[in-house]
């Protein structure tokens, strides 16, 4: 690899560039070796080994699962497209999706503003501003599975719960958060986005730092007052990351498993059952033996409709970044 | 920290921050604008050993908001604002660090007033035997260790791969290193559930190894060493490596082995950080693989562990483990803030 190694034999007057090992005309072992090949390939090989037996591999074997019928005990057998009708067919799913709909669509609409509000309010703070950020951070550190943990005794049902003794100060409640079909899903975002919301706060901040001064200079010399230079100047600087931001989030919520699976297990009668539980459920929570073959089936038609988000954010931050 | 950076390179959303952590390379310690300091204008050029002139220089000299200096001294924005923020800071300090005060108190309260009267400050006294109890008769000291094995060794092996991986795709160059590339960004766009069962059933039976990794700590440690992100992350990084030195270095006689060793691996400290940042926390928060590789509850981490002990747990030793597995997360959260903030700012827009 080094340029210092031995001209190739071959006298052709191709300068040594520094970049190596492109267009050589004869490559015979001995060649390959001197120009490095073997030490090429020893610091790729943690890469391609590890890649290639727990990605790649993987990847390659969730399509071919999907139309197999596995159970580890007999041979594979050639199903055809039997499991995504299989799946289709399961009535669980249409809820399971209706579920995970209603969670991505709640998480926008109090997770989503929530970090923005903060974050261009943070902005303005003077002194200490760390404190704040260090403040809105703290939950984010916490592991999910202890907050969630903490949450689901927070929201216990009975007058005696935390969240209920507190809400009964103004003579609220009792509610019964985490046991109410229709009360599940909301007490979930919430939860959820307690834990996530200070991660988003620290990007805008991000972002907030990189709106040039003189976007606001010259909005305060056209008279704008503060709402009209939030609205007129800050926002729109902030667009490409708020998409960015957006996406992210349709993506995650779209997985969605922690928080049903550990707060109501899918319940109550089924309400907080997302696909992901679902696909959970059909390979390691299924009596008859994993259903590997519908569980492929659901995780790559889940990751179809994401691979549509996932081309549309890296487009976007591609364009924005060129523009 | 830019999020617009100027190169269309393919998969942008890595380059956006690997430029960002190459703003800070190699060894500064530039305070980020963001960063947890909201300090003095013009402190980030100061504590950059190399102030190097910027075509726009937007965040240094003027470090402000919407809000302008005479809008400040507007009574009614001074007022507004003013009370706007500190109803903000309570705000934030009973939402973030209420819960956090809440589960500390929990956690030496004798479980009857838990169940009882939640909200009551010690009306039966003090119960430090919580703590004691759930470090040693519910071993949440062995699955703490266990948790720290996982982070360890999820690290180096990420470690290992990313840097290798990215000199190779960077500085060695290897004619099918597009190919690999390629290969790598393709990952970024399928979503770790597809992996879930297939990645499951190579762990199983794993090619030419003969026997399976479940219940060993392998079978967390390899599959966390192929993240895309890391990969592209370190690449980028190294891209942006002056090519001179390494020049110089081959003059004077370096392999490869050495100029990775002692050259590259030395002037990438900052990178190293963010990805080992990244690595740990990942570790110490993952769930649902441990759940499904680990069965052996011996070996099992904190975050399998509590919830399978918190039915037959007693409230107010399983609050007091919740409190125990809090605490170092915090801690060092609290140390290493700037780090912390600095890796969410530029790393977070990225990470799925």
């Amino acid at each position: 690899m080094s340029t210092t190694a031995a001209p190739p034999r071959s006298g052709d007057a191709v300068p040594a560039r520094p970049a190596v090992g492109r267009r050589r005309p004869r490559r015979s072992p001995a060649t390959w070796l001197r120009g490095g090949g073997l030490s090429n390939l020893i610091f790729l090989l943690p890469l391609l080994v590890v890649f290639g037996v727990f990605s790649w591999f993987p990847i390659v074997r969730a399509v071919i699962m999907s139309v197999q019928e596995t159970n580890l005990v007999t041979e594979p057998v050639f199903v055809g497209l039997d499991n995504f009708r299989q799946v289709l067919a399961d009535p669980l799913l249409w809820k399971a999706v209706r579920n995970t709909l209603y969670f991505a669509f709640l998480a926008l609409v109090i997770g989503y503003p929530v970090p923005l509000v903060a974050a261009v309010l943070m902005r303005e703070v003077r002194r200490a501003r760390g404190v704040y950020s260090a403040l809105a951070y703290l939950p984010v550190v916490v592991p999910p599975v202890v907050a969630v943990l903490l949450w689901k005794f927070f929201y216990k049902g009975s007058p005696t719960g935390v969240f209920n003794t507190i809400l009964g100060w103004p003579g609220l409640g009792p509610y019964p958060w985490l046991q109410d079909a229709s009360w599940a899903m909301p007490s979930l975002v919430l939860a959820a986005t307690w834990a996530g919301a200070g991660g988003t706060v620290i990007i805008y901040l991000a972002a907030l730092t990189s709106v040039p001064a003189e976007l606001y200079d010259a909005a305060e010399v056209d008279g704008a007052g503060l709402w009209r230079k939030v609205w007129h100047v800050t926002l729109p600087q902030l667009r490409g990351i708020l998409f960015i931001t957006l996406i992210l989030q349709i993506i995650g919520t779209a997985q969605v498993f922690l928080e049903p699976y550990l707060f109501t297990g899918g319940g109550p009668n089924n309400a907080t059952v997302t696909v992901l539980l679902l696909i959970y459920r059909y390979a390691f929570q299924n009596s008859l033996g994993g259903d590997y073959g519908a569980a492929t089936a659901l995780s790559l038609m889940l990751a179809l409709v994401l691979a549509i988000f996932s081309v549309l954010y890296f487009r976007l931050t591609r364009s924005w970044s060129t523009s | 920290m830019t999020l617009s950076p100027t190169n269309g390179v393919p998969g942008g959303a890595p380059a956006v921050t690997a430029e960002a952590a190459a703003d800070g390379a190699p060894g500064t310690t530039a305070p980020g604008p963001s960063g947890a300091s909201g300090s003095s204008p013009g402190a980030s050029s100061a504590g950059s050993p190399r102030a190097r002139p910027r075509r726009a220089t937007p965040d240094l000299g003027a470090d402000r908001g919407a809000l302008s200096e005479s809008d400040w001294h507007r009574p009614s924005v001074r007022w507004g604002m003013g009370g706007t923020h500190v109803l903000l800071l309570v705000l934030l300090v009973v939402v973030g660090l209420g819960p956090m005060l809440l589960l500390a108190k929990f956690a030496v309260t004798p479980t009857q007033d838990i169940l009882r009267t939640p909200m009551a400050v010690f009306p039966n006294g003090i119960e430090w035997a919580n703590l004691e109890r759930a470090w040693n008769d519910v071993e949440i000291s062995r699955y703490f260790l266990n948790t720290i094995w996982l982070a360890l060794g999820s690290w180096a092996v990420q470690i290992v791969v990313a840097t290798t991986g990215g000199y190779a795709l960077s500085v060695l160059r290897p004619r099918f290193g597009r190919v690999v590339q390629a290969m790598v960004l393709s990952t970024m766009f399928v979503p770790a559930v597809v992996l879930l069962v297939p990645l499951y059933l190579t762990v199983l039976d794993p090619p030419l190894l003969g026997r399976s990794l479940i219940d060993s700590f392998w079978a967390v440690w390899l599959p966390a060493g192929a993240s895309a992100f890391n990969v592209l992350l370190v690449q980028r990084f190294f891209d942006n490596l002056p090519r001179e030195v390494f020049e110089a270095a081959r003059v004077d006689g370096a392999g490869p082995y050495r100029l990775f060793w002692s050259i590259v691996l030395p002037m990438s400290r900052p990178i190293l950080g963010v990805v080992s940042v990244f690595a740990v926390i990942a570790a110490w928060k993952d769930f649902l693989w441990p759940l499904l590789v680990l069965k052996d509850p011996a070996i099992q981490p904190l975050s399998v562990r509590l919830p399978s002990i918190e039915a037959s747990t007693d409230l107010g030793v399983f609050l007091a483990a919740l409190a125990i597995s809090t605490l170092i997360p915090v801690a060092v959260f609290l140390l290493f803030q700037r780090t912390f903030l600095r890796g969410a700012g530029l790393g977070g827009a990225v990470k799925g």
